[in-house]
């Protein structure tokens, strides 16, 4: 190609076409990690081939359920999110950080060879771009970044997907994260099904990006005016058809005033403590360490392994734990989640993805409390004066 | 303001949370499950200049890590007060002068050392809080006129729980300060105060408007305390708490420390009560 | 005895328990009210033994020491200058809940209880300024017990 391609260049490419878009993946060196479906849910691993992205399946959820189906089409990005979340690329649920040796009256220290997969992320949604930037603030914009996490972090490629349809549990346009991709992307894919043949509208969100389309240039065509209204459309009838909801103002007030709210108890008695949410959301950062020492203790290893805030361990002081109930260990993570987190990152931790509410065993949704909350103010107890 | 709060929170490491190797120099039994050790570098590199009220994880090769404050820092040797509470701590209280561990920090904000100039500083310890303040109360007496009077007040379970006994006999001693001790319960051979420190806190002397106050024990002994100093007119900001949580990391990665909004890890372990005190009127958070 | 001494009566008035209190009522609790003092290791008071004595202490320290058969005797709370000793004389059955012990050469008044209670009870104006000031005495105490209950140096 003469001239490569810019920042905000649309084109389209036909469905037949998208094992060009792969390929190009792989020659600009990464290795593609997309939704599949595995195990009855559709989950992100790494994929070689299209046939491998979850083509006409869709997902049905609300709370406490999630379940696949067929579609009546072949789209291959009509559904919405399963239980992983990138996070697991970036911060893996379980790694080895160092192994010590002891030597000659000493000990030293190995890390762990730096991982240098290139991952590209393919089909990231607007959502989960949104939580991309949280977990960059956690742990890049800190006093001490994460090296394991910014190593990792430096090598991705984020091939962006704008929602064509919304799950029971999305409520991203609360948020103000989604559904439209409106940054942070080195490309974005809007499936456009109908009317004409199956194709996506690409747009080159990056340098990056830039440098993907130029290695297939020659399968994309120019994108026409219809494309573009076709792909906001799209986008627009999915924001439309959001049903959950959940108002975002004065959330980190709203928390912090209402520690002793008598909803906390209520929704107590039906978490069960499984840290199923802590560990399907895309921005739950919470770790513990593991020393590994070998038979003789000679060596050890450092692993870091994913915590929740719903393990009875995670506040234990002097042989018992600050949060003992199951009421303030479900308060801590709400209250984390949608208050203290704009105190200590300057953005909310929800980034309203609905994970958490389909995988909840016994389908506590965080937007319900919140507006229990919001609707009920807290009593002061006999000083309460009526008004 | 507050500049000296700042710690350098990498440490000396380049590794990820990874340890620098250290030896023990000496060990002094303290009480029955206490000792201070003191360690110096197993080899040519070591963590940065601690401030005082600061902390390191202290590693017991094999076993793990634990926070664990700085009780003194002299000639490039670290002091530590260990008790045995568990795993960890009872390897450290058992390592013995030539004995290999780990550190890596220093870590947090120590006491508000800047702010206390000029001004009258009392100094409440309860139990194992006295080690962490050692350092503080040490850079008070090594420049002593830059600062106000000096009242300590030391409570501890028995008097056999007392920790730094020659220490205290000194600072007795001492005209340039005031120093307290009092225990919860005494047999007939204990001729001090007995009962829990702020009985103490009535006695001490101080310009309430012109004090600065630092605590350090368990949390619901630095509580009272501080509701107590609050009570004789100390701005709830000039009293500063060193909190206490369950820590992993120690840089603010891990989530464990949180209490609400800070990461005591981080954003302490010193924290000023008029920040803290509501949050210490919630149970469990 | 029931003549009073001015000096005694003055001493009273400096104390800080009744610092500021009106001069009338410190009259009156000064009638039969005198100094005492304990060597160190002496019995101030002893448990179960009539209680008819309200006690300000002025120098020196007293021990608040309980005994039980199976173990030593443990001190549980000192008292100082400035503080004062024992309810019990205000309150029926008037008796002696602990062993008070000086720890060192203490100097104490020991006001009489047969007369404090007639006069708090004849001027209620009194008895509430005195309450004011006694029941923030049983607040401390009540609270420093709590405090010692949840023991403070649990870590
Ligand atoms: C900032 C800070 C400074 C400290 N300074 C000192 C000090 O100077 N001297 C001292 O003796 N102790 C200090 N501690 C407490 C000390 O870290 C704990 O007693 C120790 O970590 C317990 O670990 P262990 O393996 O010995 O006990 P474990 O066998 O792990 O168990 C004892 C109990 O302590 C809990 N625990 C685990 N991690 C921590 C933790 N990070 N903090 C507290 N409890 C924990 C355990 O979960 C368990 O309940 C400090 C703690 C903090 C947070
Ligand atoms: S809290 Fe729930 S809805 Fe919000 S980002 Fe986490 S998993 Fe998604
Ligand atoms: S404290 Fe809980 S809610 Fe917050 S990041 Fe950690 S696991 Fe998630
Ligand atoms: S100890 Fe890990 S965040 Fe504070």
């Amino acid at each position: 190609m003469a001239n490569g391609a810019a920042v905000g260049d649309r084109s389209t490419l036909s469905r037949p076409n998208l094992p060009a878009l792969f390929a190009a993946i792989r020659a600009a060196g990464y290795a593609i990690v997309a939704p599949t479906v595995r195990d009855g849910a559709i989950v992100y691993g790494p994929v070689e081939r299209v046939e491998d992205l979850p083509i006409g399946w869709t997902d049905r959820q609300d709370g406490g359920t999630y379940r696949l189906v067929r579609r009546d089409d072949a789209a291959v990005f009509g559904y919405n999110l399963g239980p992983t979340s990138w996070k697991r690329f970036l911060f893996p649920p379980h790694e080895r950080l160092w192994t010590a040796e002891r030597k000659e009256g000493s000990f030293t220290v190995t890390p762990e060879p730096t991982d240098t997969t290139r991952w590209a992320f393919f089909g990231m949604r607007a959502c989960e771009l949104a939580a991309l930037d949280v977990t960059d603030t956690v742990f890049l914009k800190g006093a001490v970044a994460d090296p394991t996490y910014r190593a990792r972090r430096s090598r991705i490629l984020r091939v962006a997907v704008q929602c064509g349809q919304a799950a029971r549990t999305c409520f991203c346009t609360s948020m103000g994260t989604g559904p439209a991709v409106t940054g942070g992307a080195d490309l974005i894919l809007t499936e456009i099904l109908l009317p004409g043949p199956h194709r996506f509208l690409v747009e080159v969100g990056s340098p990056a990006g830039a440098e993907v389309v130029d290695r297939f240039a020659e399968s994309l065509s120019p994108a026409g005016p219809d494309d573009d209204r076709l792909a906001r459309e799209t986008v627009e009838r999915t924001a439309g058809s959001m049903v959950r909801r959940m108002d975002p103002t004065g959330l980190r007030d709203l928390m912090a005033e209402n520690l002793d709210h008598p909803r906390w108890e209520i929704v107590a008695n039906r978490c069960l403590s499984c840290t199923n949410c802590t560990l399907v959301c895309p921005t739950c950062f919470c770790s513990t360490q593991e020393e590994v020492p070998d038979l003789d203790v000679r060596s050890v290893e450092r692993w870091r392994r994913w915590d929740s805030c719903f393990n009875l361990g995670f506040t234990e002081l002097h042989g018992a734990s600050v949060r003992k109930s199951g009421l303030s260990r479900y308060r801590q993570w709400l209250t984390h989640k949608l208050g203290t987190w704009h105190d200590q990152f300057g953005t909310s931790g929800c980034v309203g993805c609905g994970r958490c509410i389909s995988w909840c065993p016994v389908g506590i949704d965080l937007t319900e409390e919140v507006a229990a909350i919001r609707a009920a103010p807290r009593s002061s107890g006999v000083e309460a004066r009526g008004r | 303001m507050l500049g000296d709060r700042t710690g350098s929170p990498g440490g000396a490491s380049d590794v990820p949370l990874a340890p620098l190797p250290y030896q023990v120099r000496s060990v002094v039994r303290e009480t029955p499950d206490t000792a201070t050790v003191a360690v110096v570098p197993r080899g040519s590199r070591r963590i940065g200049p601690t401030r005082p009220g600061q902390f390191v994880m202290l590693y017991a090769f094999g076993i793990g890590e634990s926070p664990i404050g700085v009780s003194d820092e002299t000639d490039g040797v670290l002091y530590h007060t260990v008790r045995d509470a568990g795993r960890i701590t009872h390897a450290l209280t058992r390592l013995t002068p030539g004995d290999l561990l780990g550190v890596r920090g220093p870590y947090g904000h120590g006491w508000p050392m800047e702010a206390a100039r000029g001004k009258d500083v009392v100094i409440v310890a309860g139990g194992l809080g006295l080690p962490p303040l050692r350092p503080a109360l040490r850079e008070i007496l090594r420049d002593r006129d830059a600062y106000g009077r000096l009242e300590i007040v030391y409570g501890a379970r028995t008097p056999k729980d007392l920790v730094y006994y020659a220490e205290l006999q000194e600072w007795r001693r001492r005209a340039d300060l005031r120093l307290q001790v009092t225990v919860d319960a005494a047999g007939r051979d204990w001729y001090g105060d007995v009962g829990v420190v702020t009985t103490r806190l009535p006695d001490a002397r101080f310009d309430p408007e012109r004090t600065v106050a630092f605590v350090c024990g368990p949390e619901i002994m630095m509580k009272f305390t501080a509701q107590a100093l609050v009570g004789r007119g100390v701005p709830a900001e000039s009293v500063w708490v060193s909190m206490e949580r369950n820590m992993k990391c120690a840089i603010g990665l891990c989530g464990h420390c949180q209490f609400g909004p800070s990461f005591v890890c981080r954003d302490g372990p010193v924290l000023s009560y008029g920040e803290l005190a509501p949050r210490l009127g919630v149970r469990e958070l | 005895m029931s003549e009073i001494s001015e000096e005694v009566r003055e001493a009273i008035g400096r104390h800080p328990f009744f610092a500021g209190l009106d001069p009338a009522f410190v009259r009156e609790a000064a009638v039969g009210a005198e100094p005492r003092t304990f060597g160190p290791g002496t019995l101030v008071a002893r448990e179960g033994t009539p209680a008819e004595t309200f006690v300000l202490v002025v120098a020196g320290k007293i021990a608040l020491e309980v005994g039980a058969p199976d173990r030593p005797t443990l001190t549980v709370q000192t008292i100082g200058p400035g503080e004062v000793l024992g309810w019990s004389w205000l309150l029926p059955p008037h008796r002696w809940r602990f062993d008070a012990r000086a720890v060192k050469e203490t100097h104490v008044l020991a006001l009489r209880g047969d007369r404090l209670r007639p006069a708090l009870a004849a001027h209620p104006a009194w008895g509430f300024e005195f309450l004011r000031r006694f029941v923030p005495v049983l607040a401390e105490r009540l609270e420093n017990t709590r405090v010692q209950l949840v023991d403070l140096h649990a870590r």
